[in-house]
């Protein structure tokens, strides 16, 4: 079996992985990093989004092998101790979760955007968040999050 | 206290924060897929791919032999566990029962849907049992298929079940069929509709997942599993499939990521992954990918429906004739039988004094996934037939869309319908005017000619709904047929330095009870909301419930933990009356001090539970402890109601509809949490237009799904939802003592036929005058074609 070796929310990790063994699984199967969740097969939901070397991916849909020296962020990485990142705390205040499942990927989704993005638009967040489904929020309020959260990020006019 | 039984420290009517957000924000949410069992073994399912066969030969011996597999059961192996069953009896119009055929955990002989379980295959990896599923050689022996409500009632049709003749499991009928029809004949205008209600996939983003265990100590087996209601799940499972006592089954519902009715049903890989666990001695995991939730979660709606309303000369409507066919699946899931019933045919009424009100609906069995609740259960589908029917007598009779729905309202309560109901409050004026403002409906005709301008078709579309929830009686379900009551417990701890546990028998998968139900006990007993916590979805920690569905939660659930917080209060009265050398009588409660009236002398509710715990100087006689459990039955269903309004652009060129603007106006009852009661508005909102524009659960002839995908079944995104502009108007339920009505299905029951609506309204200049949902771009294109054509 392959050995990899990555930096998962700062600490190194290494591991010997099946050539087919999918990131997602890689991280909430060996690394009890359940925090990332599977919520489809057809990289559609993106509950399983994570950041690699810092750009978010659906780590249902790569290999470990492919994360191989690679720098990933989870969401159990984005607190700095009882200190939510700003995006988990706009979440928080606006109401932008309720059941929590698709949660993980749409704040690490987020972020990406606000990193490429630092002032978007609604129509550019509702735009980006083509690939995470919420059943749960009607988006309406996840939308409100980001925005604040883009704020909080240091972005805002 | 005030009215609303608080003690009016501020809680009730906050939008505190959510105590569950820290744990989910941070990836520490604990659902079932997270948990890991020492010395787990994996399962995998193996599913038929065809719709109907006869089930040949069933080889296992490749699989069994492969690597790392423990064992490989079919469905004879659990020959002899009961059946799954189905909760309520539903009775035709003749008195006969329901046809109500064998449901095994596993397949026996044949196969009647894509999806139903042959095979369970359990090994040391999850990967290593779906390659060993994939060795098993299954001789199907194919058979017709009954894949449609057509299909299965067409003569000479392929019977699901040869005891269902023409695949009718019932016969139903609720109200005056002689009074409709009579009505009907005599009305100076009548107006007919026919309408589909599509089927959905509910789609919760967590699958379902299940792990069983078995403890030879104490001979105990445990089952996680995703659903809304661990006791009822540990009743079922318990005393109806593998007979097992209730001390000896313990139901553990943790995280559940959303359920929408999905996950009410008790399913048979409950029962199946339970078993095996047993049998082996060993845990066994099963979680569901989302393909093989699409076969086997149940699905929601699939109505065909006629329906004719009957009018007098002003536009009050006179009669109401509905006849529906409603798709049940193959089998019988725990709610299928009185979701198109008892949660449909007697929501006719609508807020309207329509006097004579007949419904007819006939359940037929399809060679499809079962049919169970979704989001609104039966009032979705009887308030978009009504509320299209009465756009179509607005048109008929040329009265304003507004006014003929004014002219029906019911304004004097209570109000007792045709069909069953007795509606305890409400005001549909008030939030019809609401929601007219709020959306300026009265500007629109400027804002269509401005679309007109850019080339754009805009329609507007309102709906004037009422729901039933909080369910239920339980001796008005019982006389209708279900099998369980519908009562809800809640019990409150009060710990001896003073900090509460409240646990409930309803179950939180999004909805925030962790939040709402702390409030109302922080308010209630006067203590630091922080300093009370809620536990829910464990059967060994619950004394009972009956779970979370029908937007019961509050109303039900919530009443509860509020009697049993009156109880503890009542106790503490008692303590503090001896602490105080006082008469009990004399003890008044307010702000979490017990005071003896007209003095400044006072115990607190910390020195009085306390004293509770430590009774050294304590009235002779009474229980040590300060912990209370009340159950709650309640005396009707709420009623929820409101006016829905949608907005929508048509692009005659591509018939891409685009959703302007969508406004409601609601009527929930009290509001404990407004951030967390709008949040249910939007999601439910969201689930309401996915149905209008986009959902649609596909099969072939054949009975193969071809919407079996997130690729080709079509979710709501964010790109696709406008914000939504909530209001509300609310009265007080009356006869619970919170006065609170429930809100979780309201947008999925008001706002599909206000969208529908609006699109033909936007199509009406071109002599459109009906689209089926969803209203997707080619129907919508399709439609402006034919009328066109027809010109």
């Amino acid at each position: 079996m392959p050995a990899v070796t990555m930096t998962v929310n700062g600490v190194s990790r290494s591991a010997d992985v099946e050539g087919r063994t999918l990131l997602v699984d890689f991280l909430r199967e060996q690394l009890a990093l359940t925090g990332t969740h599977v919520g489809c097969d057809t990289s559609q939901c993106g509950a399983c989004v994570v950041h690699m070397n810092g750009q978010s991916v659906k780590s249902c849909t790569c290999l470990a092998v492919d994360a191989d020296g690679a720098d990933v962020t989870t969401i159990e990485g984005l607190a700095n101790g009882a200190d939510l990142h700003p995006m988990q705390e706009a979440f928080r205040e606006h109401h932008g979760l309720q059941c929590g499942f698709c949660t993980p990927g749409m704040v690490m989704s987020a972020i990406d955007l606000v990193n490429r993005n630092p002032n978007p638009s609604e129509g550019e967040v509702r735009h980006w968040l083509d690939g995470n489904f919420c059943r749960c929020t009607g988006y309406h309020n996840i939308v409100k999050a980001v925005m604040a959260g883009a704020d909080a990020m240091g972005g805002g006019s | 206290m005030s009215d609303n039984g608080s003690n009016g420290t501020g809680f009730i009517g906050a939008s505190l924060k959510r105590k569950e957000d820290a744990r989910f924000l941070t990836g520490r949410g604990r659902y079932t897929d997270d948990i890991n069992l020492p010395g787990q073994l994996y399962a995998h399912l193996l599913r038929s791919t065809v719709a109907h066969a006869n089930l040949g030969s069933v080889d296992i011996s490749a699989a069994e032999a492969a690597p790392g597999v423990h064992a490989v059961f079919t469905g004879p192996d659990m020959e002899g566990v009961g059946g799954i069953p189905t909760g309520w009896l539903i009775h035709s119009k003749d008195g006969s029962p329901m046809v109500e055929p064998a449901h095994p955990a596993m397949a026996i002989g044949k196969v009647r849907h894509v999806g139903e379980i042959v095979a369970i295959v359990v090994a040391e990896t999850r990967d290593q049992a779906r390659e060993a599923a994939a060795l098993i050689d299954i001789d199907y022996q194919e058979l017709p298929a009954a894949a449609s409500i057509e299909a299965a009632r067409a003569d000479g049709a392929p019977l699901v079940w040869d005891e269902a003749d023409g695949n009718l499991c019932y016969d139903w009928e609720v109200g005056d069929r002689a009074a409709a029809e009579d009505a009907i004949a005599g009305a100076a205008h009548t107006v007919s509709i026919d309408v589909v209600n599509q089927r959905l996939v509910p789609n919760a983003i967590e699958p379902r997942a299940a792990i069983g265990s078995f403890d030879p100590t104490t001979d105990v087996y445990t089952l996680y599993t995703t659903s809304q209601n661990p006791h009822l799940i540990r009743l079922l499972l318990g005393a109806f499939v593998l007979g097992l006592p209730e001390h000896k089954l313990r139901i553990v519902a943790p995280d559940v990521g959303g359920g929408f009715g999905s996950k009410i049903p008790h399913y048979a890989e409950e029962a199946i992954i339970t078993w095996t666990a047993g049998r082996l001695g060993r845990p066994v995991k099963w979680t569901s990918d989302r393909s093989e939730a699409f076969v086997s979660d149940t699905q929601g709606r699939d109505h065909i429906s006629t329906a004719t309303l009957g009018l007098d000369e002003d536009g009050k409507f006179v009669g109401l004739k509905v006849s529906t066919q409603a798709n049940l699946g193959a089998y019988l899931s725990t709610f299928a039988t009185c979701v198109p019933t008892y949660l449909y045919g007697i929501l006719f009424a609508g807020p309207y004094t329509t006097p004579a009100i007949y419904c007819e609906v006939e359940g037929v069995f399809t060679n499809t996934v079962p049919v169970d609740a979704l989001r609104g259960a039966g009032r979705p589908e009887a308030t978009y037939l009504l509320e299209r029917l009465v756009d179509k007598a607005a048109a008929a009779t040329g009265i304003d869309r507004v006014d003929i729905r004014r002219r029906n309202f019911i304004r004097e309560f209570p109000y007792q319908t045709p069909v069953a109901l007795q509606y305890d409050q409400g005001d549909y004026d008030a939030t019809l005017d609401l929601a007219l403002e709020a959306s300026d409906w009265d500007g629109f005709e400027a804002r269509r000619s401005e679309a007109a301008g850019r080339g754009k078709l805009r329609g507007i579309g309102i709906s004037t709904f009422i729901e039933a929830c909080g369910i239920a009686p339980s001796a008005v379900v019982g006389s209708l047929g279900a099998r369980a009551g519908l009562y809800e417990v809640g019990s409150v701890r009060v710990h001896p330095t003073g900090s509460v546990s409240v646990f409930t028998g309803t179950h939180s998968h999004g909805q925030g009870h962790e939040t709402t139900f702390a409030q109302i006990v922080a308010e209630t007993l006067g203590v630091d909301f922080e300093a009370v916590d809620v536990v829910h979805g464990d059967t060994n920690a619950i004394p009972f419930g009956m779970g979370t569905y029908g937007s019961r939660s509050l109303a039900v659930g919530g009443t509860a933990i509020y009697n049993a917080v009156q109880k503890v209060i009542a106790k503490g009265k008692k303590i503090a009356a001896h602490l105080l050398e006082a008469s009990e009588e004399d003890i008044e409660f307010a702000d979490g001090n017990f005071t003896v009236a007209g003095t400044d002398r006072s115990k607190s509710i910390g020195e009085v539970a306390l004293t509770a715990y430590v009774p050294h100087n304590y009235p002779e006689g009474l229980e040590p402890g300060l912990e209370e459990t009340a159950f709650y039955d309640p005396l009707n269903f709420t009623f929820p109601a409101g006016t829905h309004v949608a907005e929508v652009e048509v692009d005659p060129e591509t018939g891409v509809v685009e959703l302007v603007a969508v406004t409601g106006a609601d009527d929930v009852g009290r509001i404990i949490n407004p951030m967390i009661v709008n949040g249910q508005l939007h999601g439910g909102l969201a689930h309401g237009i996915g149905q209008a524009l986009l959902e649609h659960c596909e099969y072939d002839a054949e009975g193969q799904l071809v919407t079996g995908s997130y690729m080709n079944y079509t979710m709501p995104r964010a790109g696709d939802l406008p914000n939504f502009n909530i209001n509300h108007n609310t009265t007080h339920c009356t006869h619970n003592p919170l006065g609170v009505k429930g809100v979780g299905e309201v947008g999925s029951i008001g706002v599909p036929p206000a969208v529908i609506n609006a699109v033909v309204d936007a199509l009406s200049p071109l002599g459109v005058t009906h689209i089926e949902m969803p209203a997707t771009s080619e129907r919508v294109w399709q439609a402006i074609q034919a009328a066109q054509a027809q010109d």
